[in-house]
């Protein structure tokens, strides 16, 4: 046996327009280790990942399989090789069956190359025996949960007989139980000698699962080591890079009056019964598992989806359902979770993304002033401290921190009384991760009611007044900024009885 | 419409949204039976001409064009593209073909020559839509006002006539065996073979997969540009198939044959179940699709109603299929919804 | 360089060069008498053109604008035939395309279905419902002072009226493009849909608004039609939403949505139009036109995706001087 690594990367650089998602970056993954890919939102794990997937080409740099450079031309060479890779969003056909989704491409074969589904379903069963799952192969994948869809993908991945397993953020929509069984599963591959990268949130799991692991921060490398010599604190020391009080400048602000109201607010399967107040000047979180119904909370609020029961209103002014306009008219600003679908245009300019929401206060007579759009564009990259060439440049080559402000100066420039934030700083380097927190405690400090959706703990907690936790769907607790730990999160989040 | 009950609730969920959703479908090609066997029996009962074996060899012998060309279509439409020029390369074939075996070429030559005629128009498109990634509906519509320049250019207001055919091909057309015609024959031969490989061999399931998921069919390694340009070229072999048989069952053709049946075949592969969307349907429903459109068009003439209303119930039929497919899916997507959460 | 090799501006070119090959090759070319005959016979395609860039600017297409053009027509043949006043057959028409617009609208916003399978069906099923209005009958004998409407010139002008109200709409439609809200909204829409709906535009109302156009001139379109041939029928304009569609493409307006400027379609509408002249004037027949059409089409959406494959060189340019003053 020779000693190389199962699979490593070799000071690998990878750019996006003008964001430089890696940076002379090298990792090495050994057979039988489980490795962790530490680093915070945006620091280029995900980039890595589709590096090591065969979905992306390093610009320089080498992959190297068994100690031999190699070229991925596409996932599937990837694949050939023996690299599995559960990706951090879902990647299934949902008109096909869940054991097709697992097999495609490789299903098993009878006589005259034939599927044989029969095999195929028995393959699939034994799969889920193993992981614990309940689901029926034949059914589609349409429809299934967020959590299902992902325990699809562990099968997928497991089913490989991959030499390397790589696992990103496997577990964000699963619950515990789910999630020992996953562990277990892991374990006895890496005993039968596969390598594992395995990147999480919880870093709980990085300690209880890991043997090495390796950080990034904004697409450096920064160390790899192994976990046993390491304390919680070591890691986030080595992801954030600074003294954690500078990243969460939260300032005590005065509470005023309640700002946006939520009175049972029920949208059909996805959540029921959600009330929460929110006032001005606080910041409060809306922590969960992925799926847990944060989100669409959010977008039904702002109107984007419907409701099916319940209320909502804003500074004591009742929302009709379903309508962003009324919304804004009310004073409501979202600042989205997607970023790149929701939040901007990509292929407008700065200015243009800025006027976006102010289309009628920027007319004089029936046309656009393009003076007046100008303006408020170049008032709010100031305030922001945008950096840019020109703000009539195509937002799409800013990076992703940039993009954030503009997408957060489109809507502070409505002049709002509510803002919710969805996953504010996912994906934007640490610098702009600080300034966008401490211009949310500003806003706060203004008057302005807060309402944040995070599923990075550490930001939860260094920023919320209060912390609501959801589960499946429903509102599980209500935690005061003294009584809200990491555990107390997580024990309302995974739907165990505090 | 039928309406999807709810199982009972002793089911377990994932079992009963499986079912949920098989009846769906199976609702799919079970109406259009039911639509078939109503608009038969109506028909028949006023005139009962309908059913005679004239009648009913008509509808079949009209159909197995139609089914032909939705067969490959909808190789295509399950991969999300669409294929609008098959309705030229059809003419353009039957006259090439037919110009080709009145100066006295072989049938079987002949025969390869139209498919080959129906290959290149095939690879043209394939080649534009999957390498060059230019939107499906414009490229071939595009292809399809070429191709059918192309034919009115060689025809020169010529048409080609009956007598300087060959007899063999045009026994072809209209000749059968111990009673069935050989045209539906032919087409359901390769629906069934066509139909079997996209169900039982692994490189027919990812048809489905790209059209279900293109972004998730690359991260699977599916090769998805060559298998979108082989339905295109499958698309383009059928219908320089149907093309040759056009010419068989008809005999004397202009350059005009065909001229806007890519109108008709989408819509009997709509209304036969493939979504337009992608990665849901079948080449039996398709087919069946074509039948219904076919029999619809006979069933006018038996019942006498103006021929006109043909094309416009055509459209009204490819919006309702279009608009129940869309219904249906929001309904089950809701099911499915509130029964993962409450299971 | 961008700003050079603009696609609109390079259509202009074009323009101008196939201008000026038609004036030195073809005697008949460039006067007055065929330049506004050119222009006439433009007249309804152009006309479409200006509510079909609204549309796919923001990101949808409209198949059914011919079916809706003859529609219309066999609507003016059949109420004429009936004894109706012309005055009261032509709101008639229009709204009746209004109505089709509408259909479109509704099942694509209400119903989510995209538009081109949609359209697709009403293509066959307005085209189809002209048919029934009409049968394959052909209506003539308009009144004159209504026909010359449709063929005569401006007085004082070699400008056809509806050439003229071509440039009164296309100002208008050029105004509400580039410099109204509307106009912003659309580009938004076209270019991120969910990104436009988050930012409180009516994403649904402004689409349905943009079918409802598209209905309206392409029924007012068939009026001008039937009364330019002074004959009503039932396959009037039949396959001209490729023609349509070409100049739009062509225009440099992408099928996508997002982009496109309205001179660039009124470029590539004029364009189209030369094309079809000088083919016209050289005797070259109907076969080779449709195939030129065709391939101005597949060239109009090759070229920029061909461009674009080879484009990440110049994309780097532009984000490196963005690093410049960008990064810390």
């Amino acid at each position: 046996m020779s000693d190389a690594p199962a699979l490593a990367l070799s000071n690998v650089s990878k750019s996006f327009g003008a964001v430089r998602a890696l940076r002379d970056v090298s990792l090495e993954l050994f057979a039988g280790e489980a490795h962790a890919l530490a680093g915070e939102n945006g620091a280029g794990k995900s980039t890595l990942v589709k590096t090591l997937a065969g979905v992306h080409r390093p610009d320089s740099g080498q992959v190297l399989l068994n100690g031999e450079p190699v070229v991925f031309a596409g996932p599937a060479d990837a694949q050939q090789a023996g690299v599995a890779v559960i990706y951090q969003e879902p990647t299934l056909f949902p008109d096909l069956s869940v054991a097709e989704n697992i097999f495609m491409g490789r299903q098993p074969r009878r006589s005259l190359g034939r599927i044989d589904r029969k095999a195929m379903h028995d393959a699939t069963r034994e799969l889920f025996g193993r992981l614990g799952v309940a689901l029926d192969p034949e059914q589609p994948s349409r429809g299934l949960s967020i959590a299902d869809q992902q325990l699809v993908e562990i099968a997928k991945a497991i089913s490989r007989d991959a030499r390397v397993l790589v696992m990103d953020e496997p577990t964000a929509a699963l619950s515990g139980n789910e999630v020992a069984r996953l562990f277990s599963v892991v374990e006895a591959l890496r005993e039968h000698g596969c390598a594992i990268l395995f990147i999480s949130h919880r870093l709980d799991e990085i300690f209880e699962l890991c043997q090495r692991v390796t950080t990034l921060r904004d697409g450096e490398w920064i160390a790899s080591e192994p976990v046993s010599g390491l304390t919680h604190d070591d890691l986030v020391r080595r992801m954030v890079g600074r003294e954690l009080g500078t990243l969460y400048p939260k300032q005590d602000a005065e509470v005023g009056e309640v700002a946006l109201q939520v009175e049972r607010l029920t949208r059909e399967g996805v959540f029921t019964d959600v009330s929460f107040e929110v006032r001005r000047g606080e910041i409060v979180a809306l922590a969960g598992l992925v799926g847990a119904g944060r989100s669409e909370v959010a977008r039904a609020i702002f109107g984007v989806d419907r409701w099916d029961a319940g209320a909502v209103s804003v500074d004591g002014v009742r929302l009709p359902a379903g309508s962003p306009t009324a919304a804004m008219g009310a004073g409501l600003a979202l600042v989205p979770e997607d970023r790149r679908q929701q939040g901007l245009v990509m292929e407008l300019s700065i200015e243009r993304n800025i006027g976006l929401t102010g289309l009628r206060d920027l007319r004089k007579g029936v046309t656009i002033s393009r003076k007046a759009e100008r303006d408020r564009a170049k008032d709010w990259a100031v305030r922001l401290r945008l950096k840019f060439a020109r703000l009539s440049d195509g937002v799409g080559v800013l990076s992703g921190g940039n993009q954030q402000k503009v997408v957060l100066a489109k809507w502070l420039a409505t002049g709002p009384s509510v803002l919710i934030v969805d996953e504010p700083t996912r994906g934007i380097d640490v610098g702009t991760k600080a300034e966008v927190h401490r211009l949310l405690s500003e806003l706060a400090g203004q008057g302005i009611a807060v309402l944040m959706i995070s599923s990075d703990l550490p930001e939860v907690l260094g920023m919320a007044d209060r912390v609501l936790v959801m589960h499946e769907g429903r509102l599980t607790a209500e935690l005061s900024r003294a009584e809200a730990t990491e555990e107390s999160v997580m024990t309302a989040a995974t739907g165990r009885a505090a | 419409m039928t309406t999807a009950t709810a199982p009972p609730e002793q089911v377990s969920p994932a079992r009963s949204a499986r079912n949920l959703v098989d009846l769906v479908f199976r609702a799919r090609e079970l109406s259009l039976v039911i639509a078939l066997a109503v608009l038969v029996g109506v028909t028949a009962g006023v005139n009962g001409n309908f059913l005679s074996s004239q009648g009913v060899q008509d509808i079949l012998l009209n159909t197995s064009i139609l089914a032909l060309l939705a067969v490959g279509q909808s190789m295509v439409v399950i991969t999300r593209n669409l294929d609008l020029s098959v309705g030229s390369v059809v003419g353009l074939v039957a006259f090439v073909t037919g110009d080709f075996l009145a100066s006295g070429g072989g049938i079987v030559p002949a025969v390869l020559l139209g498919i080959a005629i129906g290959a290149g128009c095939g690879l043209l498109n394939g080649l534009l839509v999957s390498f060059c990634r230019v939107p499906a509906l414009v490229v071939t519509l595009g292809t399809l006002y070429v191709i059918q320049g192309v034919d009115h250019y060689i025809a020169h207001g010529r048409q080609i006539n009956a007598v300087n055919l060959p007899p063999g091909l045009l026994s072809l057309g209209n000749g059968s065996v111990l009673g069935v015609p050989y045209l539906p024959l032919i087409t359901l031969v390769i629906m069934l073979a066509i139909g079997y490989y996209l169900r039982s061999y692994a490189s027919g399931r990812e048809y489905y997969a790209i059209g279900s998921s293109p972004e998730a069919a690359r991260l699977a390694g599916v090769p998805v540009r060559r298998r979108i340009l082989t339905a295109y070229l499958v698309s383009g072999c059928l219908a320089g198939l149907a093309g040759v048989l056009w010419l068989a069952r008809f005999g004397t053709v202009i350059a005009d044959s065909a001229h806007g049946w890519e109108l008709l075949v989408v819509s009997a592969v709509v209304v036969g179940g493939v979504a337009i969307t992608g990665g849901v349907g079948s080449v039996y429903g398709a087919a069946l699709g074509a039948l219904l459109l076919t029999t619809i068009g006979s069933a006018l003439v038996v019942l006498r109603v103006n021929s006109f209303w043909q094309q416009a119930i055509t459209g009204a039929l490819l919006l309702l299929a279009i608009s129940v497919d869309r219904v249906l899916a929001l309904r089950v997507a809701r099911l499915l919804r509130n029964r993962s959460r409450h299971g | 360089m961008a700003k050079v090799l603009r696609w609109d501006v390079m259509v202009g070119v074009l323009l101008i060069v196939v201008f000026g090959y038609g004036s030195l090759t073809s005697p008949s070319f460039a006067t007055a008498g065929n330049l506004s005959f050119a222009l006439s016979d433009l007249g309804e395609i152009a006309l479409i053109a200006l509510a079909m860039t609204m549309l796919v600017v923001a990101a949808e297409v409209d198949l059914s604008v011919a079916s809706v053009l003859g529609l219309s027509s066999a609507l003016v043949g059949s109420l004429w035939d009936a004894g109706l006043a012309i005055e009261t057959i032509i709101p008639i028409a229009v709204l009746a395309g209004a109505l089709c617009g509408l259909v479109n609208g509704l099942l694509v916003t209400r119903l989510g279905l995209p538009s081109l399978a949609v359209t697709i069906g009403t293509l066959a099923l307005y085209r189809g419902l002209a048919y029934v209005v009409l049968g394959d009958r052909a209506v003539a004998q308009f009144p004159p002072q209504f026909v010359s409407l449709a063929v005569d010139d401006v007085p004082g002008t070699p400008i056809p009226y509806p050439v003229a109200l071509f440039v009164l709409l296309a100002a208008i439609v050029g105004v509400v493009l580039h410099a109204t809200g509307f106009g912003r909204s659309l580009y938004a829409i076209g270019a991120q849909e969910q990104a436009a709906f988050f930012a409180g535009i009516r994403v649904k109302r402004i689409k349905l608004l943009l079918f409802v156009v598209s209905g309206t001139v392409a029924a007012f379109a068939g009026v001008v039609f039937t009364l330019r041939y002074g004959s009503a029928r039932a396959d009037n304009g039949l396959g001209i939403e490729l023609a349509v569609i070409a100049a739009v493409l062509l225009g440099g307006v992408d099928f996508d949505g997002g982009k496109g400027t309205l001179g660039g379609v009124i470029a590539g509408v004029l364009l189209i139009g030369l094309l079809r002249n000088l083919l016209m004037l050289g005797d070259v027949s109907t076969e080779i036109q449709s195939i030129v059409t065709g391939l101005l089409l597949i060239v109009s959406v090759l070229t920029p995706r061909l461009v674009s494959l080879a484009k990440p060189a110049a994309l780097l340019r532009a984000t490196s001087r963005a690093n410049l003053k960008g990064s810390p």
